[in-house]
């Protein structure tokens, strides 16, 4: 019997492959064969296109294809998680800059880009909006065709939906302080440093497509409807994504390549530059305005919230976002009445997607800023006004929906002991704190198959993506804990639609919970079966048998599962197969169509140097506390939480899109678009879990991979006023927004720690 | 565009290589598509991200802006060189330990990256090492880890 590995933190199953280069990501996968792709797009944002002419470029050697709207199925098959916006190549007017108009396909890369540069479109650049003020003018041109949108109300606006949650009489709430403000929140990118690639190939009467994709299963239902083909003919492969974070959850042009493939009848391979990427995916912009009410003993009434998400062309995932992030705005706390209303504004910008945090960054970037001015104005501490109103373990506190599932005020005060909240910091430093809640899957649906092989070797097939989470490692220890298997005799099959089962979907730090409980099922179900071949070769009855962790018992005597499982299964040997399912059904009255799954929760605390000449910042400490119900593999959990933290920084303090009035993105790519580096970190960053075994997946984990992303912006901004004085409520704090913020405040000394005279 | 070709000649990890390459090839397409050597990454194409770090005759290089003919006749060491006789080197077994590898396409060049600054500068301090690695960019944010492995690698070394 081999040690548990739940709980202990053995290394990354697939860790060898990625020291040594051998982790083959979606671009380097070649086939024979195989044709490039480029996209031709236009150098504005919304253009009407006049006339396409791509003769030129079938001239240039090695081309094969040179494809536009009008060479597609009419009308033109549009596709989209949410809703099917979103054409297959751009349908008479382009809608955002980087939208495809042609695409080419040839031999190599080289002859592909000359025939990219010969194709001559003409186009009229048309009015269009990159802001929520802009699309929400009266007069303002209209991102979708109202003929997309029959039956809705909206169709003559920008407003894709205006979502209301929220439950009480907020009017009739008597607050003693009222706070509230306006906080802003911009484009960023999900940046994964591989960008997105897709290769489709004929397949017999059918296809396979390849792609960097979280969700396979999701994607082969995509792909077979565009198609018209049925799921057993679009096989998908999905090689473990080079980081994803939401960017990589739903079709972009896999149903491109799939065209292009099929008319060619050769294997189309499209890897898209790290600016094509920039234009492909970000999250959503936001503004959000929040009034807090509270009683003057700091005790919560009401809050009325009322956002703006400014998503781009095509809906993509992105109104759910929009819901799903405000749905749970009025935050983690007991809160008498709630008004929230949220509204998906399209835009000629990139369609935005789904981004660790799905929403949520945004509406905790207002209600924890404003949280944390509300503890000023009633003259309290910001640690002590949330605990006061947090809701505890069993509590309901959105009505209708799961109770608090953890322990949140223990992190909070773990958090703050750990920064050595109470004490003053250094002087000229500032500390601030705030918390993140998010609500886990409120669906799902994931089914796993294990094999217990004659040598006591275990395969598991999942599908699952392994983005980095470490969902294969995890999946791994489940089975090897269950079925007595050392860690290196457990293969975890994962990313193939033909060989895997299903799985609904890789989001919503899920996997654990969903794919680990399938796991861990079909190899509970391994044990029964163990159990009644145990029963049978001791001659007792089954409930004389007791399989547990590995060991097969009968009264006093205990034996490797491997004995049981040789003697077992004979001369002819074989296997013993497992298949275990974890579903969530929908709840249709529900708002968001379900409750919470799990709910994540973090608290960071972080003490900030303000250089008050240039309005730099620096992060000196850096704490963040999730409560993951148990740490199944307590390094990945580090490794998620403090990773977290840090792309948090990101949008916090240097992150954001800069459009001009074309609608082009002018910091494309990696030059002009900074992201946190080595030289970026907090001096100091420490992380810490609760563990109360209080999740509903395996063990009592729960997800927990977004969390620490969720708090970061407002508890920095919290530590900035903390140090200043001042508070700013526009992201990201970079030092120019800092510099202006401090130039333009009245001198107030005696809110500035560090220039208080001493007594 | 494409003029006629150039013979060049490196040597790979070890081996010696003659390709016939376009002139404005970079290495880091000769790398990826004429050697099928994959492990080198290929991201942002302006020697911001890192992902393509490879050491040219000594020194840490992104292959994707030096032209293939600018690299006849150098020595050439990639990811997948790092290896010796199927044994990982000090540094690759450090990113495996301390679980520096997340979703893992910036960690070809980040291996290569800390091998370069070790070879310079064999006892670094966790300063030298973040700026040694500010070159190479990781979205997963492992840089604690990435950067103690590094630490951990340069401990183990027997002292020269």
């Amino acid at each position: 019997m081999s040690d548990r590995t739940v709980g202990a933190s053995p290394a990354r199953v697939g860790g060898l492959d990625r020291v040594t280069g051998r982790q083959a990501y979606v671009a380097d996968v070649r086939l024979e064969g195989q044709l490039q792709a480029k996209l031709v797009s236009l150098d504005c944002a919304r253009a009407r296109i006049i006339a396409v002419d791509v003769s030129a470029a079938l001239e240039a050697p090695g081309v094969h294809l040179a494809l536009s709207a009008a060479d597609l199925p009419q009308p033109v098959p549009r596709f989209g998680p949410q809703f099917q916006d979103r054409p297959v190549l751009a349908v008479g007017e382009t809608h955002y800059h980087g939208e495809p108009v042609v695409a080419i396909a040839a031999e190599t890369r080289d002859a592909a880009e000359e025939a990219a540069s010969l194709v001559r479109i003409d186009y009229e650049e048309l009015p269009a909006v990159f802001t929520i003020s802009g699309a929400l003018a009266p007069d303002a041109p209209l991102v979708q065709d109202p003929s997309l949108r029959p039956g809705d109300p909206l169709a003559a606006t920008n407003i894709l939906r205006e979502h209301h949650f929220g439950w009480g009489d907020v009017d009739a709430a008597v607050a003693a302080v009222v706070v509230e403000g306006t906080y802003t929140f911009p484009m960023v990118t999900q940046f994964a440093i591989e960008p997105h690639g897709f290769i489709a190939a004929p397949d017999g009467d059918g296809i396979v497509i390849w792609s960097s994709i979280q969700h396979p299963n999701w994607l082969q239902r995509t792909v077979a409807g565009v198609l018209h083909l049925p799921l057993a003919k679009v096989r998908v492969i999905a090689p473990d994504p080079g980081g994803a974070f939401g960017g990589k959850q739903h079709a972009k042009y896999e149903p491109l390549v799939a065209f292009m493939a099929l008319r060619t009848g050769r294997p189309v391979r499209l890897v898209l530059s790290l600016e094509e990427t920039f234009q492909a995916v970000r999250r959503g912009a936001s503004e959000v305005h929040v009034r807090s009410g509270f009683r003057s003993d700091g005790t919560l009434v009401f809050r009325d919230i009322d956002a703006n998400y400014l998503i781009g062309a095509y809906a993509d995932i992105a109104d759910r976002t929009v819901a799903k992030g405000s749905y749970t705005s009025a935050g983690p706390y007991r809160t008498p009445t709630a008004r929230i209303v949220a509204r998906s504004i399209l835009s000629h910008t990139t369609p935005s997607t789904a981004f660790r945090g799905f929403g949520n960054p945004q509406q905790i970037w207002a209600v924890e800023s404003n949280m944390d001015e509300a503890a000023h104005a009633l003259g309290l501490d910001p640690v002590a006004l949330r605990l006061q109103n947090l809701a505890r373990p069993g509590e309901v506190f959105i009505p209708g929906d799961t109770p608090a599932d953890g322990d949140w005020a223990r992190a909070v005060e773990r958090a703050a002991e750990m920064i050595g909240w109470g004490s003053p910091p250094p002087p000229g430093r500032g500390r601030g704190i705030a918390v993140g809640l998010k609500s886990g899957p409120t669906t799902g649906l994931s089914y796993a198959t294990v094999r217990l092989l004659a040598d006591g070797s275990v395969i598991v097939n999942a599908g699952t993506s392994d983005m980095g989470q470490g969902a294969r490692t995890i999946f791994a220890q489940i089975a090897a804990d269950e079925l007595g298997a050392p860690l290196d005799w457990v293969t975890v099959i994962m990313g193939d639609t033909a060989v895997v089962p299903y799985d609904q979907q890789t989001s919503a730090s899920r996997s654990s919970v969903f794919m680990g409980n399938a796991v861990l099922r079909a190899c509970r179900q391994i044990q029964d079966r163990l159990r009644a071949m145990a029963a049978t070769l001791e001659s007792v009855e089954e409930s004389a048998v007791v399989v547990d962790h590995g060991e097969v018992r009968v009264g006093q005597r205990s034996m490797p599962i491997r004995d049981v499982l040789v003697r077992g299964l004979g001369r002819l040997g074989g296997e013993i197969m497992g298949i275990g399912e974890m579903r969530k059904e929908p709840a249709p009255d529900h708002p968001l169509g379900g409750t919470a799954a799990f709910f994540e929760f973090n608290c960071t605390a972080v003490e900030v140097d303000v250089d008050r000449a240039t309005g730099d910042i620096v992060v000196t400490r850096f704490v963040t506390v999730s409560d993951v119900g148990k740490a199944l593999n307590p390094f990945q959990v580090r490794g998620q939480d403090e990773g977290a933290a840090i792309m948090g920084l990101g949008h916090t303090l240097m992150e954001h899109y800069i459009y001009d009035d074309a609608g082009r993105i002018r910091n494309l790519g990696a030059i002009d678009y900074r992201i946190p580096t080595s030289m970026d970190l907090p001096l100091r960053i420490e992380s810490d879990t609760i563990e109360n075994a209080d999740g509903p997946g395996p063990y009592g984990s729960k997800g927990m991979s977004e969390g620490a992303l969720l708090p970061v912006a407002p508890a920095v901004a919290a530590a900035i006023r903390d140090a200043t004085g001042v508070v700013i409520r526009d992201l990201p704090l970079t030092p120019e927004r800092v510099w202006r913020a401090l130039r333009d405040a009245p001198a107030r000394p005696d809110r500035e720690r560090g220039e208080v005279p001493a007594p | 565009m494409i003029a006629g070709r150039h013979r060049i000649d490196l040597i790979v990890n070890g081996r010696a290589r003659s390709i016939e390459t376009a002139p404005h090839h970079t290495l880091l397409e000769v790398l990826r598509d004429d050697l099928g050597l994959t492990g080198t990454k290929e991201c942002c194409l302006v020697g911001e991200c890192g992902a393509c770090t490879v050491m040219v005759d000594g020194l840490s290089v992104d292959a994707c802006l030096m032209l293939a003919v600018e690299a006849d006749g150098a020595t050439v060491t990639t990811v997948e060189g790092l290896a010796a006789d199927g044994r990982l080197n000090p540094l690759q077994q450090a990113f495996l330990d301390h679980g520096a590898a997340q979703c893992g396409f910036c960690i070809p060049g980040q291996l290569v990256s800390a091998g370069a600054l070790l070879a310079h500068n064999p006892r670094p301090t966790r300063v030298e090492v973040e700026e040694g690695l500010a070159g190479n960019l990781c979205r997963c944010a492992g840089y604690e880890q990435i950067i103690g492995a590094v630490l951990a690698a340069a401990a183990s070394r027997p002292d020269a």
